[in-house]
């Protein structure tokens, strides 16, 4: 690095990294396609399995979406990663000048916005097709925005401990599955709430408190893993 | 203070430190957990509506209340190890996931079979159940993310995160199992009902609680000795100790 440039804020530092990954991320459509292919194809297993039964399809609908929506975040938190521990830009970003918690964050932020966020937004396509009552409509997405971004974030901290592990596939499944049980109880019954009438505000906020909660403490533990397996 | 704790983390100080200390614990454990079944299974009398087959609240409660408190003792020697990089903090936790993860499977496997002749089912979704069965997830994946790194100092400290993300998150997980529970499940099995036990059956009970206490900490000592004995086996204050007993 030449002396006569000045050091970025961080603020400016952070914008950069997460412009740089909304950048890649865009680059393959695809990639960003897949959770939500996977979620429309896990939706319509459940029907096949359980008999087309309107009514008791529309009765485990939350229970279902909300389960599906956490197995696609690990699936796809399963890569968070993974390219860039491999083509060693994880590394850079540990001797950068400013705090990883941070860097890492923007990173993080950008992978929200293309999975769960997207998730989010498109869920009430697929709670329609298995019936879930309309009133429960807005709750879904609104839990699902808060919700995904807890599972994103717990996610990546499960994603920065096994980066550097061959196969961590699995293991990551059994390290971040316990964490996410509040999440996806808070957002279930939200839900659920909401379609029998009740006032899902509660859960919510829930879910929201969660969401802070995550955001504050998770970059740290994520930054401290990514040195970790950089340390490997 | 400071000089104990560096004593602490040298390998050969505590390698004799702890030889001592299971040479008095060893014996204590074992007539703790002698006497605490004897009083339990024999003396302490029937329940007037289970019979004999309470009973199993003596290995039953005892497991469960230690596991609980060997996360946190787990976690513990996690951030302990992360913050001041002491090698025995990293030994201790390591050795402490796998007998937190075998009490809590005991605690499940003794609550199962409580269940079936009690409630009528091996298995229900209480919310103290599946609170224990989510722990269980938590030990096992410590254990399973330090046996995956390769490089062990690096397992240790991976692990101290995990653990303490996990500490941070039970309190949640418990509430939030407690809310689900409340929710979804008519109250149809009183467990906590009426009866505060009488102390007839309480002081075995706080006995064999104790005598798992020990039990963990032993267990827990003889792991960090095998586990040293593994790590130092070329170094030379081992060979010393070996050649001179």
């Amino acid at each position: 690095m030449s002396p006569d440039r000045p050091l970025l804020s961080l603020q400016a530092a952070f914008t950069r990294q997460f412009v740089r990954h909304m950048r890649s991320l865009m680059a393959s459509p695809a990639d960003v396609a897949n959770p939500l292919l996977f979620f429309f194809m896990v939706v319509t297993l459940f029907p096949l399995g359980l008999g087309p039964d309107p009514e008791r399809l529309a009765a485990i609908a939350p229970g279902i979406l909300w389960v599906v929506a956490l197995l696609a975040s690990l699936m796809v938190s399963a890569k968070l990663f993974a390219s860039d521990f491999e083509d060693g830009s994880l590394e850079q970003l540990a001797l950068a000048p400013y705090p990883l918690a941070v860097l890492v964050l923007a990173e993080v932020a950008a992978h929200w916005l293309t999975t769960g966020f997207l998730l989010a937004l498109v869920s009430p396509l697929f709670a329609i097709m298995l019936g879930l009552p309309e009133q429960g409509l807005p709750t879904l997405v609104a839990s699902l925005l808060f919700g995904t971004m807890c599972l994103t974030l717990i996610g990546a901290v499960g994603s920065a401990l096994t980066v550097s592990i061959r196969r961590g596939g699995l293991l990551l499944s059994l390290l971040i599955i316990p964490l996410n049980v509040p999440v996806l109880i808070f957002g279930t019954t939200a839900v659920a709430e909401a379609v029998i009438g009740g006032n899902p505000e509660s859960w919510l906020a829930l879910l929201a408190g969660l969401a802070l909660g995550s955001l504050a403490l998770t970059p740290l533990a994520i930054g401290a893993a990514l040195r970790v397996s950089l340390d490997s | 203070m400071w000089t104990i704790i560096h004593k602490m983390g040298s390998p050969p100080w505590f390698f004799r430190f702890s030889g001592v200390l299971v040479r008095w614990l060893l014996p204590i454990t074992i007539s703790l957990l002698v006497m605490g079944a004897f009083w339990g299974l024999l003396v302490a009398p029937p329940d007037f509506r289970q019979g004999n087959s309470y009973r199993i609240i003596y290995i039953h409660v005892p497991a469960a209340v230690v596991a609980l408190a060997g996360y946190y003792v787990m976690a513990l020697a996690g951030a302990v190890s992360l913050i001041w990089r002491i090698k025995m903090a990293d030994i201790t936790m390591r050795a402490a996931a796998p007998v937190g993860a075998v009490l809590t499977a005991i605690a499940l496997v003794t609550g199962a079979i409580w269940g079936k002749p009690t409630w009528g089912a091996w298995w229900v979704w209480d919310a103290r159940i599946t609170s224990m069965l989510i722990l269980f997830f938590l030990y096992l994946g410590v254990v399973a993310l330090f046996e995956a790194y390769e490089n062990k100092t690096a397992a240790a400290r991976a692990c101290a995160v995990l653990s303490l993300v996990g500490t941070v998150n039970i309190p949640i997980i418990y509430k939030s199992v407690d809310w689900w529970y409340s929710l979804h499940q008519p109250a149809s099995i009183k467990f906590t009902g009426e009866s505060a036990i009488d102390s007839s059956m309480l002081y075995p009970l706080l006995l064999m609680i104790l005598a798992f206490y020990c039990l963990f900490a032993l267990t827990v000592l003889l792991n960090m000795r095998a586990e040293l004995l593994w790590a130092h086996r070329e170094s030379s204050w081992l060979k010393q100790l070996a050649g001179g007993a």
